[in-house]
C-alpha cells in the first residue's frame, strides 16, 4: 500500500489527494442526483426541483450528473477496487456487528483499510451504479427506444427507482457515520489523514501494516 | 391546453387535492371513429394540421397510402391503413385512424412526475399543458398506445388534445367537422355507445361481419375515442391496435406500493439512525492514549 502512510506530523494519510477527489466528484454529483431524483419520484417533493431552478433545468441535467456519477465509481473502482474485495475475516466482522452497532469496537475482529461494512457499501453503489446507469439511459432517450423494444422502458421505470432507493439507504448510512458518529472520519476524506489512535481503533490490520512498513524502510 | 371553462378531475404530479373537482356535473365525451365507413381521405389529418397550427412535415413513403409510419409530435392524427386477408371479405383494405384514445385510466398522466403537467377534464378528455412539461418522457413509458410524441425542438411532449379549445366552447373536434363519408361521430359518451352498438349490430345482422364489434378497452377504463370495427376479435390487425390495452404493470407498481415501501423505507432509515445517535452516541476516538491498544471508550 503505496499510498497511505505514516506523515512526518505524526499523523496517518488515509486518504491521497486522488482519492479525496475522487470521492467527492461521486459524493457531490450523487447529492444532485439524490435531490431532483426525490423530486421526480414524488409529488410532495417536487418544489426541492423548483428551488434547484425549475424541474426542466433538473431533467435536463440529472442525466448529465448521472454521466459525472458514473466517471468518478469507475474511477474508484480503479482505485479501490482490489482492496473491496471479500476476505476471509469478513464473516466474522459480521457476525460481531452488534458490538460495533452499540460501540463496542474493542469487541470487533481488527479491520484492513476497509472494513466489510464499507466494502459493502462499495459494491451497492457499483452495482446499483450500473442498474442506474443502464436503465437511466433508456428513460434519458426514451422517445428513441422502437416500440417493439419497449419492454426496455417498461423494466427502467422499475430498476431506476429500485437501485436509487438501495443505494440511498447506504447513502444515509455512510453519511451518518462519516459526519455524526464516527469522529475524525470526516477528515480523512477532506484533509486526508487520521489520528494513529483513530487508524488504531478502527483499521487494526491497516494500521499494523503500514507501521511495518514504514520500520522495514528505515 | 385551456383550462379556462372546463372542470379538472385530475392532475399529473399533484400533491394534494384537485381544486373544484366534482362541483359541477359534466358530460363525458367521446368520439366515435367507424372504421368501417372511412374511405382514407386523410381530410381529417388536414384538419388537424390546420385546427392546430401545426405545419405540414415531409410525408414517408412506406408502400401504402399511409402519410407516415407514426404520428409525430407536429401531426398527432394519422390514419393507419393495413391489407388484411379475411376468408369470407377477401382482401381488405382496413383504415384507422390513430390518435390519442384519451382513456379514462390514462397511463400517461398516472406516469407523469411534473405538477399539471397532464390533466384528465371532468368530460374525459386527457390533455398536455406544455408550460408545465418538464420533458422527462415518462408519458411515454405509461401510455399502452403509443401516442405521447417528443419533440426535440421544445424538448416537450404532445399529443391530440381532441380539440379541447373547441370542445370547451360547445364545438366539435376539427377531425369529425371535416369528415366527408360521417364516419366520425362527437358526442357523450353514452350517445356514442348506443351508436357504435347500434352500428355493430347492423355490421352483423346486415353486413355479414360476424366479429363487428366496439372498440373500448376496459384494461384502461374505457376510452373517450371508440371504434367500430369489422373484427372487434383483432384489433391487431387494424395497425396494431392492442387487443387488451393496459397501464404497464411496472410503472403502476412504481407509482403505488413501490412509492409507499420507499417513503416509508427512507423515513424509516432517518428515524433509525437518529435514534441510534440518542442511545449510543459517536464513536469517539481517546487521543490522550495513542499507544494503548483497542482505542478508546466511548
Amino acid at each position: 500500500m503505496r499510498e497511505t502512510q505514516l506523515l512526518p506530523n505524526g499523523r496517518v494519510l488515509r486518504y491521497n489527494f486522488r482519492e479525496r477527489l475522487v470521492h467527492w466528484l461521486a459524493g457531490l454529483s450523487y447529492l444532485y442526483l439524490l435531490l431532483t431524483g426525490l423530486a421526480f419520484w414524488s409529488p410532495w417533493l417536487f418544489w426541492i426541483a423548483v428551488v434547484l431552478g425549475g424541474a426542466t433545468i433538473a431533467r435536463e441535467l440529472h442525466p448529465w450528473a448521472g454521466v459525472i456519477f458514473t466517471i468518478a465509481v469507475l474511477w474508484m473502482y480503479r482505485l479501490w477496487g482490489a482492496q473491496m474485495r471479500a476476505a476471509k475475516g469478513d464473516k466474522a466482522w459480521w457476525n460481531s456487528i452488534p458490538h460495533y452497532i452499540q460501540n463496542e469496537d474493542e469487541e470487533m475482529p481488527s479491520a484492513d483499510r476497509f472494513n466489510p461494512g464499507q466494502k459493502l457499501l462499495f459494491w451497492g453503489f457499483y452495482w446499483c451504479g450500473i442498474a442506474l446507469l443502464l436503465s437511466g439511459v433508456v428513460l434519458w432517450f426514451t422517445e428513441y427506444v422502437p416500440w417493439n423494444l419497449r419492454f426496455l422502458r417498461y423494466i427502467s421505470v422499475i430498476v431506476h427507482p429500485v437501485a436509487a432507493l438501495l443505494t440511498i439507504g447506504l447513502f444515509m448510512i455512510h453519511v451518518y457515520m462519516g459526519t455524526a458518529a464516527e469522529r475524525g472520519a470526516f477528515g480523512s476524506v477532506i484533509r486526508g489523514d487520521v489520528s494513529p489512535a483513530w487508524a488504531k481503533k478502527h483499521h487494526r490490520m491497516w494500521y499494523e501494516q503500514i507501521v511495518k512498513g514504514a520500520s522495514a524502510r528505515k | 391546453m385551456s383550462q379556462a371553462t372546463l372542470e379538472i378531475r385530475r392532475i399529473s404530479g399533484h400533491a394534494g387535492s384537485v381544486p373544484g373537482a366534482g362541483v359541477k356535473r359534466e358530460f363525458e365525451v367521446c368520439k366515435l371513429i367507424d372504421t368501417t365507413t372511412c374511405i382514407g381521405c386523410k381530410a381529417c389529418e388536414v384538419a388537424c394540421l390546420e385546427w392546430n397550427g401545426l405545419s405540414f412535415t415531409e410525408t414517408t413513403f412506406q408502400n401504402s397510402y399511409q402519410t407516415m409510419p407514426d404520428a409525430a409530435w407536429n401531426y398527432w392524427n394519422l390514419i393507419k391503413f393495413n391489407e388484411h386477408e379475411t376468408d369470407d371479405h377477401g382482401l381488405m383494405l382496413l383504415m384507422r385512424k390513430d390518435q390519442c384514445m384519451h382513456c379514462e385510466e390514462p397511463g400517461c398522466l398516472v406516469a407523469c412526475p411534473a405538477d399539471g403537467a397532464i390533466v384528465q377534464y371532468a368530460n374525459g378528455i386527457v390533455d398536455f399543458q406544455q408550460e408545465h412539461c418538464i420533458g422527462c418522457g415518462y408519458c411515454v413509458s405509461g401510455c399502452p398506445f403509443n401516442i405521447p410524441k417528443f419533440s426535440p425542438q421544445a424538448r416537450k411532449v404532445f399529443k391530440c388534445t381532441l380539440c379541447v379549445d373547441r370542445v370547451s366552447q360547445g364545438l366539435e373536434p376539427a377531425c369529425i367537422k371535416s369528415c366527408p363519408t360521417g364516419c366520425l361521430h362527437f358526442g357523450t359518451k353514452d350517445d356514442m355507445k348506443d351508436l357504435a352498438e347500434q352500428r355493430a349490430k347492423q355490421l352483423r345482422d346486415v353486413s355479414g361481419f360476424k366479429d363487428a364489434g366496439v372498440y373500448d378497452p376496459q384494461g384502461v377504463g374505457g376510452t373517450h375515442v371508440m371504434y367500430v370495427l369489422h373484427d372487434a376479435k383483432n384489433p391487431q390487425a387494424y395497425g396494431g391496435l392492442p387487443a387488451n390495452p393496459t397501464i404497464p404493470w411496472t410503472v403502476k407498481l412504481w407509482k403505488a406500493p413501490l412509492k409507499w415501501l420507499g417513503n416509508f423505507a427512507i423515513l424509516g432509515g432517518i428515524v433509525g439512525l437518529f435514534v441510534h445517535y440518542l442511545r449510543y452516541g459517536p464513536k469517539i476516538v481517546d487521543e490522550g492514549d495513542s499507544s494503548s491498544r483497542g482505542g478508546g471508550k466511548s
